[in-house]
């Protein structure tokens, strides 16, 4: 029979300033833990909502990003002419796309950060039908004009609807904002490709990917066959939402792994806290144990009883370590995407899984630190230990 | 009857054949009890007296199963404790043995009741009938309307009234009371003994006490004295002398 509940309760509450060392050690560790994890998950799903499932995306063959791709206008051509791309009554829905790198001033810091440049078909919003101009309107074909995403917006300056911002050897004005609904379009400037290139002296025949509309999700494979087995094309396809999830691997990677180190190292140290906090614990109440072992209860019971307290404290740490960092749910920040050398503003992101995780991994940290004191208390001779009193 | 000078073949209820206790300090041997025999019979109260480090501790953690022997026996209704393992041990003192400290040892953070229901939670009763048990032990030792108090909201007397009513609650074979009266002052300390002979002559309890208060050893039935782990009387060894004794 099991030592009642109530005692690790009240032992809890009447040692409480003893607890509140493990309490607090947990409650950082997992705060820790919780948050970089929702930072990864930001990002991750902030990169992954960039791409649709209607959508593929064409880069040249071994190309592990747009930045390191390169199209020609020739293999554009043929491009649109594959089956199982969508069609529209002024041609196939296909954005050749060129993508560049500008530095711009952030608002909160003055100092720059590589603004990534998107040269786009006119047609673009018909692809990427997720994307709305929430102010002002669509730049036009042929003219200086740019539209920024809703983050580039408020997070650079000079990006303020109706400014005019020098872009290589050219002046382009923004007439639009646009809402990519949090991905990482939203930092992006998008402009005429034909005007953006020329500004930045580059080929009007290269681009760096190929974005097409696919007649139904399921044509992906059709298009794919027909491009990848074309002896003109030397390019790889891939699902949009597959290629940004990809991108989002080795950034997201980085934080979980730096994330999983410093929480690791944190978790020693709260490990060691909460051991310290029990083998207090069970020097204090050395006659009480005794005492209920001589009334009968066993060695288990003991062991049961002083790992109960430990989970009960680490899961009040886990709690209010989760606590803590619920405020970040949504938070955004910005960080350099790896895949592209661009800044990224993306969103924390807490979930209920990683707050269940982060709850876990207190328990985790309380039966750790609990294990050896709860054991140490059962192992004590009672008759010994009543004489030590 | 108690008996010191036993043996061989008996029907006591408790019955401690060649008891010999050892510690090791340092690279020292202390022999603590050497030889100990002794038979009580069920409802007898005896009070083991002597000097400190004679030896009475042990004896009363050796018959309460807290510690086991160098060498000897102990058989309590027939069952020879002296071999089980300590799970078993622990299950036995469960069952057959209802413990008094001098300091109560009342566990602080549970009140008077939550602290007496603590062995019958060892039983197969149902809460119910838990509740009858405590009400009544609570009762026996008049503290029937300090059910809910804790233990710091007690004075010294009450809080080892509630030990003793955790002692009995589960209805023990035997009660086994070290100093029970070393932490009280007079009063205290005879509201306490009257309470323990109560149990004696009106709920036939078996009773072992120790003690080195010789007024509260008076109580008892049968006095014997520790000497050097030897039990004695008036200085000479005690070994093959019959005392008398018996409710």
């Amino acid at each position: 029979m099991a030592i009642p509940v109530v005692y690790n309760f009240r032992s809890v509450k009447a040692r409480w300033t003893s607890a509140i060392v493990a309490v607090l050690g947990i409650a950082g560790t997992v705060g820790v833990f919780v948050a970089m994890l929702s930072l990864a998950r930001g990002f991750r799903a902030t990169l992954v909502s960039s791409g649709s499932k209607d959508n593929a995306l064409i880069v040249r063959a071994g190309a592990t990003s747009e930045m390191t791709s390169g199209v020609s206008l020739d293999e554009v051509k043929v491009m649109q002419d594959a089956p199982g791309i969508a069609r529209a009554a002024d041609g196939p829905l296909v954005s050749p796309e060129a993508v560049l790198m500008a530095p711009i001033p952030l608002r909160s810091t003055g100092t720059d950060a590589n603004v990534q440049l998107r040269g786009v078909s006119p047609n673009v919003l018909e692809i990427r039908k997720q994307i709305k101009i929430v102010q002002g309107r669509m730049f036009k074909p042929g003219l200086a004009e740019i539209v920024v995403g809703k983050n580039a917006n408020v997070s650079y300056s000079g990006l303020a609807l109706g400014n005019t911002m020098g872009l290589g050897n050219n002046r382009f004005q923004v007439v639009g904002v646009f809402d990519a609904g949090g991905s990482a379009f939203d930092s992006e400037v998008w402009a005429d490709a034909h005007l953006l290139r020329s500004a930045y002296n580059r080929p009007d025949t290269f681009f760096q990917s190929v974005t097409v509309h696919l007649t139904s999700p399921d044509a992906l494979q059709q298009v794919k066959d027909a491009l990848t087995s074309d002896p003109r094309l030397n390019v790889d396809v891939s699902r949009e939402v597959d290629y940004y999830a990809k991108q989002s691997t080795r950034m997201t990677t980085l934080i979980t792994v730096l994330g999983g180190m410093v929480a690791a190292v944190m978790a020693i140290g709260a490990v060691f806290g909460a051991l310290n906090t029990m083998y207090s614990a069970v020097a204090e109440r050395g006659r009480e144990i005794a005492t209920m072992r001589a009334l009968g209860f066993g060695a288990l019971a003991v062991v049961l009883s002083f790992l109960i307290e430990a989970v009960l404290i680490s899961f009040v740490g886990g709690a209010l370590g989760c606590a803590a960092v619920l405020p970040l749910n949504g938070f955004t920040t910005g960080a350099m995407n790896w895949q592209t050398f661009s800044h990224l503003a993306f969103a924390f992101k807490i979930t209920p899984d990683l707050l269940l995780g982060g709850i876990i991994f207190a328990l985790g940290m309380g039966i750790a630190g609990g294990l050896l004191p709860a054991i140490h208390a059962a192992a004590r001779p009672v008759a010994a230990a009543l004489r030590s009193l | 009857m108690v008996s010191v000078n036993n043996n061989g073949h008996s029907t006591a209820l408790i019955q401690v054949r060649g008891l010999n206790k050892t510690y090791r300090r340092g690279g020292e041997e202390i022999q603590v009890l050497q030889g100990l025999n002794l038979d009580v019979d069920k409802g007898d109260f005896v009070a083991f007296m002597g000097p400190s480090g004679s030896g009475k501790t042990t004896l009363l953690n050796l018959l309460g199963g807290l510690d086991v022997p160098t060498a000897g026996t102990i058989s309590v209704a027939g069952d020879e404790i002296t071999h089980m393992s300590s799970g078993k041990l622990t299950e036995w003192r469960a069952r057959h043995v209802g413990f008094v400290f001098q300091m109560y040892n009342l566990i602080p953070v549970l009140t008077a009741y939550q602290n007496v229901e603590l062995p019958l939670l060892l039983t197969r009763l149902s809460g119910t009938e838990r509740r009858q048990h405590v009400e009544a032990a609570l009762s026996i030792v008049g503290l029937a309307d300090r059910t809910h108090h804790f233990p710091r909201q007690l004075s010294g007397g009450q809080e080892q009234r509630v030990a003793i009513a955790r002692a009995i609650v589960s209805d023990p074979t035997f009660l086994l009371c070290d100093e029970p009266t070393g932490d009280l002052d007079r009063k205290s300390a005879d509201e306490i003994m009257a309470l323990v002979t109560e149990l004696v002559d009106k709920h036939a309890k078996t009773v072992l006490m120790v003690t080195h208060d010789p007024v509260v050893a008076t109580r008892a039935q049968t006095v014997l004295h520790l000497e050097k782990g030897v039990l004695v009387e008036a200085g000479k060894p005690r070994q093959d002398v019959a005392v008398g004794g018996g409710a």
